[in-house]
């Protein structure tokens, strides 16, 4: 089937069978920060950003983003390149893998609250699952950068 | 990993309700859970485009179209102020933001699921579904209504003047509850609704009067009257216990006791 959608910005028209699902018509076009993590909904590898909210590419049909705008890591280096510095200076990033879920999310997380509590941070990343960090790292990367823009 | 070999948007809930009256065709909710079957789909039926995506707020009711994501539910703020956070409350902690912006409530309710925060929450509210075919029927009738090829449309929840609280236990937060509480006084009545038993969610009515006096009374009385049992969760023995607990912390909390 004919699909048209937009992807990081560019307009794409492609075909894609029925049940092609959204993060491999993504990585087949060169989206590699798209991961397959646990591929059962539940550990936020996968995320992109559909009409700006994060969804989970692993359990969306490509049919299903026709018509729909589509972001991924790789059409958002700008805006993530804000925090990204401050997340890894505190070491959250270890093995890496669980990286563009989480900033991605944490995109989306700062477009719709910009000066999240801890809990509200807590709250919002609940989704992404590491198992390299404890999550803590992570936190302190994002209150890090948070602070750094109050001054 | 289910197989799908035709994808449609339906344009209408006519053309979505006679493809599904063959077997091998599913109506497609927010795919979550239907991925993660086996076999082969002929027709995955996409209702997204029949505007069924949108909550609306009347003077008495909020009308939840089937394809309102759980997301929405969780950041409506006129049915959260209507329930003091309940729903809110009960949606919180299903997965992720990103989980939520597509899970549906027609998938959510659909499914009739044991692990259901969503069916808990809102049996413990005045509400019924709009199914195309069936017309409006009752939450709770629906709950044990078995599964055909009607569509449901839309959740219907009554704005009954009442008071509820939503509470549950979890071994982690995003996993599957282990026990699912919910506790209302509408119109008068108090009802504990108690899911993930892990069987689907029941409602146990107030019908010795113990609320609001003797909250520790009503949740014994819930506790003997949830049938329970055990899985990979929890035991029988302590969802049990479980329910005694939730059900006199939601008593003391919805108040008047």
């Amino acid at each position: 089937m004919d699909i048209k959608l937009k992807l990081n910005g560019k307009a794409i028209s492609a075909q894609c069978d029925a049940d092609t699902i959204l993060l491999d018509f993504l990585r087949e076009r060169g989206c590699y920060s798209v991961k397959r993590g646990c591929d059962t909904s539940n550990c936020g590898l996968c995320t992109v950003l559909m009409d700006g909210k994060p969804i989970l590419s692993c359990s969306m049909l490509a049919a299903r983003a026709d018509g729909h705008s589509i972001q991924t890591l790789e059409g958002l280096q700008e805006e993530a390149a804000d925090f990204v510095g401050f997340i890894a200076d505190q070491g959250a990033d270890q093995c890496g893998f669980c990286n563009p879920g989480f900033v991605m999310n944490t995109i989306a997380l700062l477009r719709e609250n910009p000066d999240p509590t801890d809990d509200e941070i807590r709250a919002y990343l609940a989704g992404n699952l590491c198992r390299c960090s404890g999550y803590d790292g992570q936190l302190r990367g994002i209150r890090s950068y948070l602070n750094s823009r109050k001054g | 990993m289910i197989t799908i070999q035709k994808y449609v948007r339906a344009q209408s809930l006519e053309e979505a309700w006679q493809l599904n009256q063959s077997k091998r065709n599913r109506i497609v909710g927010g795919m979550l859970w239907l991925r993660l079957g086996r076999g082969g789909v002929g027709t995955a039926i996409d209702l997204c485009d029949l505007g069924l995506n949108t909550i609306e707020e009347t003077e008495d009711t909020f009308s939840i179209g089937a394809m309102a994501t759980l997301r929405q539910l969780e950041q409506h703020e006129g049915l959260n102020a209507y329930c003091g956070g309940a729903v809110r409350n009960a949606v919180q902690d299903i997965v992720g933001v990103q989980f939520r912006n597509m899970a549906t409530i027609g998938g959510s309710l659909w499914g009739r699921f044991g692990f259901s925060d969503v069916l808990t929450v809102f049996l413990a509210m005045d509400c019924q579904v709009e199914l195309y075919k069936g017309g409006i029927v009752s939450l709770e009738d629906f709950a044990d209504m078995k599964k055909d090829n009607d569509i449901l449309v839309r959740l219907i929840v009554k704005k009954t003047p009442g008071k509820m609280v939503y509470t549950a236990m979890r071994n982690q937060r995003t996993d599957f509850p282990v026990i699912t509480c919910a506790l209302s006084n509408i119109g008068g009545e108090y009802r504990a609704v108690i899911g993930a038993r892990p069987a689907k969610a029941m409602v146990i009515r107030d019908e010795k009067h113990l609320l609001p006096g003797d909250a520790k009374a009503f949740a014994a009385y819930a506790a003997e009257n949830a049938p329970v049992d055990s899985n990979i969760r929890g035991s029988a023995a302590y969802r049990t216990h479980l329910i005694r607990v939730l059900v006199e912390r939601a008593a003391k909390e919805l108040g008047g006791m």
